[in-house]
């Protein structure tokens, strides 16, 4: 399906586009895909956070037109809207040709998704190959679903001045240092440290996996057996416990905007976010205190003794039903090809981490201290469903919140840590099916 | 013979089978009503039975289902979130339409009062119930805020209290928060449909009670109350089934949060369903609403049959 010769042959338009693309970077034995006649897209995506993202996005787009005719018309819904409506539009049959999802969202109807195989593959050898996490969101039973796009790191955010008047000149990197910190913090008469333990779909999900993956916990096993009861969990929620005694008031009732809110009112001093929350504060004049103060690194390592976080990634997908599939294969090419990829990862300011392996370097990541941890995300991810396979349970784990439920009642006290692992495996296996 | 003669006179025209039919007024009563039947068919019916078909399938999305029967149904017997939900469903429609009818009833009585700039105030009481519910829900989210909530920031200033409120952080407090944010939205709609039937009653009755020298109490109890009953009825029906699939309060305060303390059994059949991808789950759990609503309409349905109640007698 690389090349339809015959469209190629009959189309004036085709033959344009075709020459257009040609002329870009493409790699002697790349696939070309010859838009199909008259053909136009629709591109649903997640409505942006950082605008530079959104600028080169939409540059990019335009690119492509001026090079194809193809026309993209690019709607946005707010994050937590992409998951449904993508989930209506394969059930329907109809709706955007593309879509940017979340996780594990493709896994959830691989049988109405496109076969990217061929374009992962001619990117990934022309790019240094996936980075693993992202691509393990993409590939089922062999085959890419989907294309994976990024990772939007999530980070740990200080600020050096308040670290510093609690005795720290440096954030520590392991889990027990951090601790110390943060109990350090509680003491002196600066803010205190905070994290969202409330059903915050990204802050709370990627504070629970890493209290848990940190000290080699995990949901499931490669066999999608539930092992959440287990003593590296305890391990994980006895350190959660102590670590939430140390936070501000209110964490466990927080949504993603409340440490955002808190950050920029000077009422938190460590919290994770995605580099969003700098330019919160760095593009803003009456912040500009915070912004000088702010200073970035990866979440501590526990006992497993690397990196290992959730992150928020997200992936192309292209809906069977798509009537100019060639135009859509032919759209992301162009997307990720390196003249667009650049741009849109410079325009993104850090937010965004290519899973692709050649972008890792981009200049973005060394034009600001902050951005520097950030650059990591989409090599150190973890995937949701982590050991096990993704689909259907894992995706349902994660909206029911089970682990972070797990983590906030242990936590706060409101269960022990055994009962809270006994808790959250009852309702795991409930969608693993034991 | 007359027969003969009535159908060949001159100027008669045979009446066709459809035009009898069409001058039938049974069945123009009916053709009229095909247009309502038909929307409520496809806009009612329909949805109603689609998703009571989904609770008995494995439906998720991007895959239809195949009929299990009552297995997600057995599935939620043992699921403690599902039942947590049904609690506090109950706790929440329970404590919060009580506060909105005793409230609610106290202001149509002031209202009802001969008050300076009353209409002003009438229009006034109305904007809670104006207001979308997502932006008084904004509000409340930062009413209830732990770090910046005005009442707490009130309560120190006052130099009542040092410390901070956990509002939406503590399941308790988060439960009675979210009630008190559904009360503020629902008093106006009990408040002015009850105002509206305290103004149906005569004035000469509680003229008469004055004269036979009734304490204010007493024409409250034994004439206001009972003239009212009718229209309590249907608005704590409504208000009832308004509170029980409450949705937005609690998807912009809490999504069900702290640890599913909020969660009603909206809240948590959409989160099953789409977030979650388990269509049938989330449809078994919105199809076990179905009863209890069902229940509120029918005790609605028997008071209003019940006259003598409704007047403030016995039932024979």
């Amino acid at each position: 399906m690389a090349i339809d010769r015959r469209q190629f042959i009959a189309a004036g338009t085709g033959l344009a586009a075709g020459a257009a693309l040609g002329s870009s970077a493409l790699a002697q034995g790349a696939p070309r895909y010859t838009p199909e006649p008259g053909a136009s897209l629709r591109l649903l995506r997640w409505s942006h956070f950082v605008k530079g993202d959104d600028d080169a996005f939409m540059a990019n787009v335009q690119k492509f037109t001026q090079a194809t005719g193809v026309q993209v018309r690019v709607d946005r819904e707010s994050w937590e809207d992409i998951r449904p409506k993508a989930a209506v539009a394969a059930n329907v049959g109809s709706g955007p040709d593309l879509m940017m999802v979340w996780f594990d969202d493709a896994h959830q109807y691989p049988d109405k998704l496109l076969d990217l195989t061929d374009v992962a593959n001619d990117l990934g050898n022309r790019f240094g190959g996936w980075h693993e996490g992202p691509r393990s969101y993409a590939v089922r039973d062999g085959r890419f679903i989907a294309l994976p796009l990024a990772a939007i790191g999530n980070g740990l955010v200080w600020r050096q001045s308040m670290i510093e008047r609690a005795g720290f000149r440096q954030m520590p990197t392991d889990t027990a240092g951090f601790l110390e910190l943060c109990k350090a913090l509680a003491r002196s008469n600066v803010p205190r440290a905070g994290f969202a333990m409330g059903n915050a779909v990204g802050d709370g999900n990627n504070f629970a996996h890493w209290v848990v993956w940190s000290h080699r916990g995990r949901m499931v096993d490669e066999q999608n057996r539930v092992v959440i009861n287990s003593p590296e969990t305890r391990a994980g929620l006895m350190y959660a416990r102590e670590l939430y005694q140390t936070f501000v008031p209110g964490t466990e009732g927080w949504l993603d905007i409340n440490n955002n809110r808190a950050w920029l009112a000077n009422e938190l001093s460590v919290t994770a976010n995605g580099v969003s929350i700098y330019y919160s504060t760095r593009n803003e004049a009456r912040f500009k205190e915070i912004a000088d103060d702010t200073r970035s690194a990866i979440l501590p390592i526990g006992p497993i003794g690397r990196p290992v976080e959730l992150h928020q990634t997200t992936s192309f997908i292209v809906f069977r039903y798509t009537r100019f599939p060639n135009a859509a294969r032919a759209f992301l090419q162009f997307m990720y090809d390196k003249p667009q990829m650049d741009a849109w990862i410079t325009g993104s300011s850090a937010y965004c981490a290519s899973a692709l392996k050649g972008f890792a370097n981009n200049p973005v990541w060394d034009a600001d201290p902050v951005h520097k941890p950030y650059q990591r995300a989409a090599e150190t991810l973890r995937v949701n469903g982590y050991a096990g396979q993704l689909g259907f349970a894992s995706a349902a784990v994660m909206a029911d919140y089970i682990m972070v439920n797990m983590v906030a009642e242990a936590a706060t006290g409101q269960r022990t840590p055994e009962e809270a692992m006994r808790r959250a495996e009852q309702r795991a296996n409930r969608y693993y099916r034991v | 013979m007359a027969d003969t003669a009535i159908r060949t006179a001159p100027g008669f025209r045979r009446i066709s089978l459809a035009e009898r039919i069409l001058s039938d007024r049974n069945v123009m009563g009916l053709l009229f009503m095909l247009p309502a039947a038909a929307f409520l068919l496809l806009f009612l019916t329909y949805p109603l039975g689609l998703g009571i078909w989904l609770g008995f399938t494995d439906t998720r999305i991007g895959r239809s289902g195949i009929f299990i029967g009552l297995e997600n149904y057995e599935s939620l017997w043992g699921d403690h979130v599902f039942w947590l939900s049904v609690f506090n469903t109950f706790f929440y429609t329970l404590v919060a339409s009580i506060l909105k009818f005793v409230l609610g009833l106290w202001l149509a009585l002031i209202l009802n009062e001969h008050l300076p700039f009353k209409a002003f105030i009438r229009a006034i009481v109305l904007l809670p119930w104006v207001v979308p519910t997502v932006l008084s829900g904004i509000a409340f989210w930062w009413i209830f805020d732990a770090q910046f909530s005005v009442i707490t920031w009130a309560l120190q200033q006052l130099g009542l209290m040092t410390g901070t409120i956990n509002y939406l952080g503590d399941p308790w407090n988060a439960r009675f928060s979210t009630i008190a944010a559904n009360v503020w939205r629902g008093i106006p709609f009990v408040a002015i449909t009850l105002l509206a039937g305290l103004q149906t009653i005569p004035a000469s009755l509680q003229e008469a009670a004055t004269l036979d020298g009734a304490t204010p109490w007493q024409r409250f109890w034994h004439i206001t109350l009972p003239m009212l009953t009718p229209i309590i009825a249907v608005v704590m029906t409504f208000s009832v089934l308004f509170t029980f699939t409450d949705f937005q309060l609690i998807y912009v305060l809490t999504r069900g949060g702290p640890q599913n303390a909020t969660h009603l059994m909206a809240t948590l059949s959409f989160q099953r369903a789409i977030p979650g991808g388990q269509l049938g789950e989330g449809a078994a759990i919105a199809v076990a609403m179905i009863p209890f609503l069902l229940a509120a309409i029918l005790f609605s349905y028997f008071g209003l049959q019940r006259r003598r109640w409704q007047q403030g007698g016995q039932d024979a």
